[in-house]
């Protein structure tokens, strides 16, 4: 277990100080907040890369920055923001790199240390790629491969910064979930900062929030959601954090309000709020009709009133135009 | 299971292979020069046996066999510093003067044939065989030896290994300078003198010299087989390493100890061998397809040795007078090559990118 007492990090003022922190076996931790509120600089220092200014970091009560590297290396892994880049290295070499701490002083393989490299391939489901030259690699599979590199160290603890940066929407949320199964089944902890708040909010174990004047907000991300922790440090950083819907407010409405009625699955009611919203209405849906008023149909269609009268739409995009036309 | 996992480290055929090369190259520099002596011949006279003609004996113990053995040497060092160079800095232009350790070496030279007075000067310029002087070797060790001590203590001190590569150019640069400043106010005998030496040569180190040059080489390449693990660490870049184990502080200081003891040995006693340095590594990386340290290192090693015998047989230009500039040969034969093998491989730019 990796836990800090009174931590106070930062290079000469500190960026957060008074951290009481706890990383549990099996437990996946997200690191959320603003750029430069010390996101990198935290995992830094718990990743004994670089001095406290002040306090301690102790893994299972041993002091982890007197911890002889070699050791410490046993312990905890980590990969690191930004692209790998070793040519001429197969995906198989790269993972084999992380059994450093184990390995004699030619850096020779053991049949144990095989095992546990293509162990930690075959979990993270980058065995398949053993052979290939890390520079052929997807951003994605060579996420996959410096996460089994970090692995093969057979760590208790694994710090990730940003490991989702470089992806795209599907490969963000394979990796999330690669990791929260890892958590399980490893019994590692893990910890990682990232700025896709939607991802952590519905994966995490317990969220690390970060504010930009060095607050430090623990907590299961419901919690976090429902005592409005995330709400507020949000607001500070200028952006509002929708409670009900757990997302980001990213339209300021212009267009008055708008009344909507559902139909019965929810699904097409909530893109057509989502829709309405994004050209600027404020949207209800509690049951008193506004002027302007929507009916999503079972059938498919959409039937709009206005003041005006009444007009039934097969298409969204019909709906929208309308509504559009109607406000400009 | 149905995936192969690839196996890692040299293969034994391409060992034999490189052995088989590197004989093949031994044996050839014996045998061409000004005279021709056959391979038999060559073969008789190295197992002791009486050869057709009795002044062969001579010219293989006196002048080719030292010669061969040193550009095999100097081949295996300065191909393995710049192996541990490209590593450290993480850049295909590092060699193994990169540091300095060179040009620290030309200025030693520089001071003493183009700026020592009239006296003992007329000495190393009369000599047909300016490297036969061990006072240039010694010289040239003096400059190597305080670059070498300079950028040490520079390199435990400092965090950031790129600052080193910074303070190593500047440093090039500044003796650059100096050097051009001796030219400028100097006889022209004697910048000829200088520029036999930086023309670079396996022909100047007698058997008395090898005694003080092969451990010094001998125990630079120990050192480097020693710091595999760590250069292969460092492939990932120095924090990667970091969270690995490594003391990236102390591996630094042998790797740059091993990699300048390499080449400023090389440096003193022949001369500035360009080319060697910055092409094998890359001529190994790519024909073994890996970056691993096991395999590259020994390679490199067998590599540089067999580049530069071949190198020194085409400088000689077998059966005529005239030996050309070491140097320009390196580069003349060297560069069409190495392009080739380069090019074909179109992956440099990932071995390096960070």
């Amino acid at each position: 277990m990796l836990s800090s007492t009174s931590l106070s990090i930062g290079y000469h003022q500190p960026l957060a100080s008074g951290l009481n922190l706890q990383l549990r076996p099996a437990e996946l931790v997200c690191l959320i907040g603003p750029n430069g509120a010390g996101k990198s600089t935290l995992l830094r220092t718990l990743a004994g890369m670089q001095s406290p200014l002040k306090g301690s970091v102790k893994i299972d009560e041993v002091d982890l920055h007197s911890m002889p590297a070699l050791e410490l290396a046993k312990q905890l892994a980590i990969v690191l923001t930004g692209r790998i880049e070793a040519g001429n290295l197969s995906a198989y070499a790269l993972v084999t790199l992380g059994r450093h701490p184990y390995t004699d002083w030619r850096g020779n393989l053991t049949p144990r240390d095989e095992e546990a490299v293509q162990h930690a391939m075959r979990l993270t489901g980058s065995d398949v790629l053993a052979s290939r030259p890390i520079h052929e690699l997807s951003d994605g599979e060579r996420q996959r491969v410096m996460i089994a590199r970090a692995l093969a160290q057979e760590p208790k603890i694994l710090l990730l910064d940003e490991p989702t940066a470089f992806l795209d929407l599907p490969r963000r949320v394979e990796l999330l979930q690669l990791l929260k199964r890892l958590s399980r089944d490893t019994n590692c902890a893990i910890l990682l900062s990232t700025h896709d708040l939607d991802l952590a909010l519905r994966i995490a174990d317990k969220l690390w929030l970060l504010s930009s004047h060095g607050e430090l907000h623990i907590g299961l991300p419901e919690e976090l959601a429902l005592n409005g922790s995330l709400a507020r440090i949000f607001h500070s950083e200028g952006i509002e954090f929708d409670h009900a819907s757990g997302a980001f407010k990213v339209h300021q409405p212009t267009c008055g309000p708008i009344s909507l009625h559902g139909d019965k699955d929810g699904v097409a009611t909530a893109w057509t709020w989502r829709a309405l919203e994004r050209i600027g209405y404020e949207v209800h849906d509690n049951g008193a009709r506004h002027p302007v008023h929507v009916d999503v149909l079972d059938s498919g269609h959409w039937l709009l009133t206005t003041p005006k009268g009444k007009s039934e739409h097969t298409t969204l995009e019909s709906l929208i135009e309308t509504l559009s036309s109607k406000s400009t | 299971m149905p995936t192969s996992f690839p196996k890692l480290g040299l293969r034994t055929w391409i060992v034999v292979l490189l052995i088989v090369i590197l004989a093949v190259a031994f044996i050839l520099s014996l045998t061409l020069g000004s005279v021709h002596i056959p391979p038999e011949q060559v073969l008789r006279i190295l197992t002791g046996g009486e050869p057709d003609k009795a002044s062969w004996t001579d010219v293989i113990f006196k002048f080719r066999l030292p010669k061969a053995v040193t550009a095999m040497f100097v081949g295996a060092a300065l191909a393995v510093s710049g192996l541990q160079m490209q590593t450290l800095f993480r850049n295909p232009l590092a060699d193994p003067f990169i540091l300095g350790v060179s040009s620290g070496a030309s200025l030693g030279v520089a001071l003493v044939v183009l700026g020592t007075g009239a006296g003992g000067v007329s000495a190393y310029i009369t000599g047909l065989n300016v490297f036969g002087d061990l006072s240039l070797a010694v010289a040239a060790s003096l400059g190597a030896g305080s670059v070498l001590g300079a950028v040490l203590i520079v390199s435990r001190r400092v965090q950031n290994t790129i600052t080193l590569l910074i303070l190593g150019l500047m440093f090039g640069y500044l003796t650059n300078a100096v050097v051009s400043l001796l030219i400028y106010f100097s006889q022209p005998e004697r910048v000829q003198a200088f520029s036999l030496w930086a023309a670079g040569s396996f022909g100047g180190v007698t058997w008395n010299q090898m005694r003080v040059f092969s451990p010094v080489i001998l125990s630079g390449l120990v050192i480097s087989y020693v710091m595999i693990k760590p250069l292969n660490a460092l492939l990932l870049g120095d924090e990667y390493a970091r969270s690995l184990g490594l003391n990236v502080r102390r591996a630094r200081f042998w790797i740059i100890l091993s990699a300048s003891l390499l080449a400023g040995v090389s440096t003193a006693f022949c001369g500035p061998v360009w080319f060697v340095g910055v092409a094998v590594p890359h001529v190994a990386r790519s024909l073994l397809n890996t970056a691993d340290h096991r395999a590259l290192l020994p390679a490199s090693m067998l590599m540089g040795s067999s580049f530069a015998l071949v190198a020194d047989v085409i400088a000689q230009s077998p059966g005529s007078q005239y030996v050309l500039p070491l140097n320009v040969i390196m580069s003349l034969f060297g560069v069409p090559i190495i392009l080739w093998v380069i090019l074909r491989q179109k992956q440099l730019r990932q071995s390096f990118a960070s």
